[in-house]
């Protein structure tokens, strides 16, 4: 082995390497790649909440003054989307970066430029779609953008609702691009021995959200291009006076939008799954029930979307048939809790602020869950649709659920990444505060619902019974602003002064705990191999014989510095003759020239194409062929 | 222990998978899974608004049977050249795999010919994206095949051009043959439109 070292380290070509700030844009290191999706997706999720912020500012009172209708309508449009597409989503991909490659035992995932692609595409298409409040007014028909309140008649005061349909078409391109890696990184590039019943649950529940990604976008981009072409090119695909049917567009979007929802959740319980067995020290309970029910749900997921449509008017049948299929798919849910309970069921827990989310997580999405199962109910469901009561619901399992779940992950993986812990008392403060303020929020809106307040309304009269709880969720909602805060503040604060991390703080059972913190640019030294289920407790358990005797870091409850080979920078990839991707800016150019492409029709409809579409066409294509075309170094 | 050392270093442009298939032929597989989803639904759109346009003209007076299946056959012979073209990569004869896929280009672009003019002649009998149902769901689905079968041409013809600047070594299959999966993935859904719209009675 050492020969071949050498003669590889004087023949290596020469990489392309980038100083600073272009280090980060030119990347296609996983690790950077998620950390940049991190970022952007925690600064929008601050946007999101400003925009909710504003809606329970404005509901606070009876008769409220902070903003008049449009607005509103802009506001509560661009909360769901910002936090569905721009952050819950991206947030969920961060993980997918940094995490799925260390826990499967890859350098890096199956495609690099493709992943910095990803990234980009999904930061362009954000400001494309955030650039329609400076040019107009911001979309207004709500996130899921029913027709025919979206078609030109009834909606072209502003250019909103081109904005949402041609950043959504570009986002989506984002998510796609991200899938397929992830798709093919998992079935292809796990460590030898490694078998998909030896994959921890996080990776299990990436493999499924991506095949969901793969499957549910495109039926999104159909809906989307029929409505664009209706906007743009005068057709009838959502036109009754030609004899269209815009109910197309409800089961277009809610055959995308169901699976949409497990998108959101399945990565946040892959965490939970994860983090759970950590903290209660015991091994997941059921393990290869748990990966099951999360491929039961990623396939039931399509056989239940019209209980979205259930005041549409389908009918008796169709609505007893759905009716049947979503209680059908809380089934394989509450197996996944109840195996969670099993696993802290005699634990010894370490309780951390991980743990913490991960059991606020059960707590709030049973709630969550119970909600769902009454809005299951066709007849319970008339009386429950387009109120308060569905805002309850979706909060709990996205809020409570998705967002509990990526924090848990956040305070989990941090010293991963960043070599330093996050504070544990501000990680409690922002816990029960957060706790405290979410509950406060959307608890009342059960009572709302019941009581008969409508959603997307933009004020309220008094005298309806309505006035005490809003006032209590607008409360709720300024609590959760600032666990926020703390939580900011805890991790601006921590990545420069943080206690130090190593390997592995949390005596961690998988194989991202193996190796430094942060971790090399090259992840593992030598690819391990795996030899059952959580390898690295494997390792450090040899009395089961079943460890390969790689030696395992201590671990470090106090987060000492961790001494040793990687004390003084340790080796790099070159020095141990091993083959990283270099940095490429094409990833950059095709991402920067499709963005353009359909901003491009926002200034002038093809045919013919505007020059902004021109220009982002011929960046797309200089972008794609030097992709294809670069010289192989490094790769 | 050297000789696997090495064997591992000329394998290094070629990295062990844990399946053993190339990272590309299964992406391309997944894309194509996508696409499925993609066509469907531009189909399905089609088929809910089947007969159901309030004007016309109408699909039955429209669309020439006959003219089409040829077009047709010309896509069809496309994908046997694309086999050949795949075949000569196979048995490493770089000029013969050029001139099989510069034949499927062309055929390709036959049909794309063969399309415009079509769509063509049915603006020309008042048939248009806004006229009424089957025009819009025609002309978009029909349209975004066609698209489709333009990008392959283009990768047919990257892929000749490639070959000659001598990007393509011998023995070097898998390029071809993941064009080939996308080409061939392209005709099919040309055969579910063709039997889908033109052949089902109205």
């Amino acid at each position: 082995m050492a020969t071949a070292e050498h003669t590889t380290a004087t023949s290596h070509p020469k990489h392309r390497r980038f100083g600073g700030i272009w280090s980060w844009v030119f990347t296609v290191d996983h690790k950077r790649i998620g950390i940049l999706y991190l970022v952007t997706a925690i600064f929008f999720f601050l946007v999101g909440g400003l925009e909710a912020l504003l809606v329970r500012s404005q509901l606070a009172f009876p008769g409220g003054t902070v903003v008049g209708p449009d607005t509103f309508n802009e506001l509560f449009t661009m909360h769901a989307t910002t936090m569905v597409f721009l952050s819950l989503m991206p947030m969920s991909v961060s993980f997918f970066n940094i995490v799925v490659p260390l826990q499967i035992g890859a350098r890096d995932v199956a495609f690099p430029r493709l992943n910095a692609f990803s990234y980009w595409v999904y930061l362009f298409g954000a400001l494309l779609l955030n650039s329609s409040y400076l040019f107009g007014g911001a979309p207004n028909a709500g996130w899921f953008g029913y027709a025919n309140l979206t078609e030109l008649p009834f909606n072209n005061a502003t250019h909103g609702i081109d904005f949402w349909v041609l950043g959504l078409q570009v986002l989506g391109v984002s998510s796609m691009a991200g899938a397929f890696n992830f798709l093919v990184t998992i079935v292809n590039c796990r460590a030898p021995g490694m078998t998909f019943m030896r994959m921890p649950l996080f990776t299990w529940m990436t493999l499924v959200t991506s095949f969901l990604l793969v499957f549910a976008f495109p039926v999104l981009t159909v809906g989307l291009i029929e409505l664009m072409f209706d906007r743009f090119f005068g057709t009838n695909f959502f036109n009754p006076a030609a004899g269209a049917d815009p109910i197309l567009w409800q089961h277009l979007f809610w055959l995308f939008g169901h699976p949409e929802v497990y998108i959101l959740i399945l990565p946040a319980m892959g965490i939970v799954s994860d983090v759970l067995p950590t903290f209660s020290r015991k091994p997941l309970f059921g393990y290869p029930v748990v990966a099951y029910s999360g491929v039961a749900i990623g396939f039931m997921a399509w056989g239940v979307w019209v209980h979205h449509m259930f005041t549409a008017g389908l009918g008796p049948v169709a609505d007893a048939v759905f009716s049947l299929t979503t209680m059908l798919i809380a089934v394989p849910t509450g197996i996944k809790i109840f195996n969670w309970i099993g696993t802290i069921w005699g634990g010894t827990l370490n309780m951390k602020t991980p743990l913490y989310f991960a059991l606020g997580f059960i707590a709030m999405f049973t709630i969550g869950g119970l909600s769902g199962v009454m809005l299951a109910s066709p007849p319970a469901d008339w009386l429950e649709a387009d109120t308060y009561f569905v805002v309850a619901h979706l909060h709990y399992v996205l809020f409570g659920g998705t967002i509990y779940g990526l924090f848990a992950g956040i305070y989990y993986w941090f010293p991963k990444v960043t070599g330093r812990m996050l504070d544990e008392t501000f990680g409690l403060i922002h816990f029960w505060l957060m706790t405290i303020g979410f509950n406060l929020t959307f608890a009342p809106m059960h009572v709302l619902g019941m009581d008969g307040m409508p959603r997307r309304i933009y004020t309220y009269p008094t005298g309806m019974g309505w006035d005490l709880w809003n006032l209590v969720a607008t409360i709720g909602a300024f609590t959760i602003g600032a666990s926020i805060l703390v939580f900011v503040y805890n991790a601006m604060s921590s990545v420069r002064f943080g206690k130090r991390a190593g390997a592995d703080p949390w005596d961690g059972r998988t194989l991202e705990w193996m190796i430094p913190s942060p971790p090399p640019d090259y992840n593992f030294v030598q690819i391990p191999y795996v030899h059952g289920r959580e390898p690295l407790w494997l390792e450090k358990h040899p009395e089961t014989g079943l460890g390969h005797g790689h030696p395992v870091p201590v671990p470090i409850a106090g987060g000492a510095p961790e001494l040793g080979e990687y004390a003084n920078g340790g080796p790099t990839a070159d020095d141990l003759g091993i083959h990283l991707p270099d940095p490429s800016y094409y990833p950059f150019i095709a991402a920067l020239g499709l963005a353009l492409t359909f901003a491009g029709l926002l200034i002038g409809k093809a045919p013919p194409p505007s020059w902004m579409s021109v220009v982002g066409l011929l960046c797309l294509f200089y972008g794609v062929y030097g992709w294809i075309f670069e010289p192989v170094t490094g790769y | 222990m050297a000789e696997a050392s090495l064997a591992g270093h000329l394998e290094a442009h070629e990295p062990e998978t844990t399946t053993g298939l190339n990272h590309r032929k299964v992406l391309m597989w997944i894309f194509l899974g996508s696409e499925c989803l993609f066509f469907g639904s531009l189909i399905s759109t089609y088929l809910i608004y089947r007969n159901r346009s309030l004007v016309g003209p109408f699909p039955q007076d429209t669309f020439d049977i006959p003219y089409t299946s040829v077009s047709s056959f010309v896509l069809l012979m496309s994908s046997l050249t694309m086999v050949l073209a795949l075949a000569a990569a196979h048995r490493r004869n770089l000029a013969q795999m050029r001139l099989w896929l510069l034949t499927t280009a062309l055929l390709g672009t036959v049909f794309i010919g063969g399309q415009v003019y079509e769509f063509t002649s049915f603006v020309n009998h008042g048939l248009s994206l806004s006229k009424n149902l089957f025009g819009t769901t025609f002309f978009v689905l029909t349209g975004f095949h066609g698209a489709h079968v333009t990008v392959g041409v283009i990768i047919m013809l990257s892929l000749v051009f490639n070959s000659w600047r001598g990007g393509i070594k011998e023995g070097e299959t898998l390029g071809i043959e993941i064009a080939g999966l996308y080409w061939h993935f392209v005709d099919v859904v040309w055969i579910v439109i063709f039997t889908v719209v033109y052949l089902l009675p109205y």
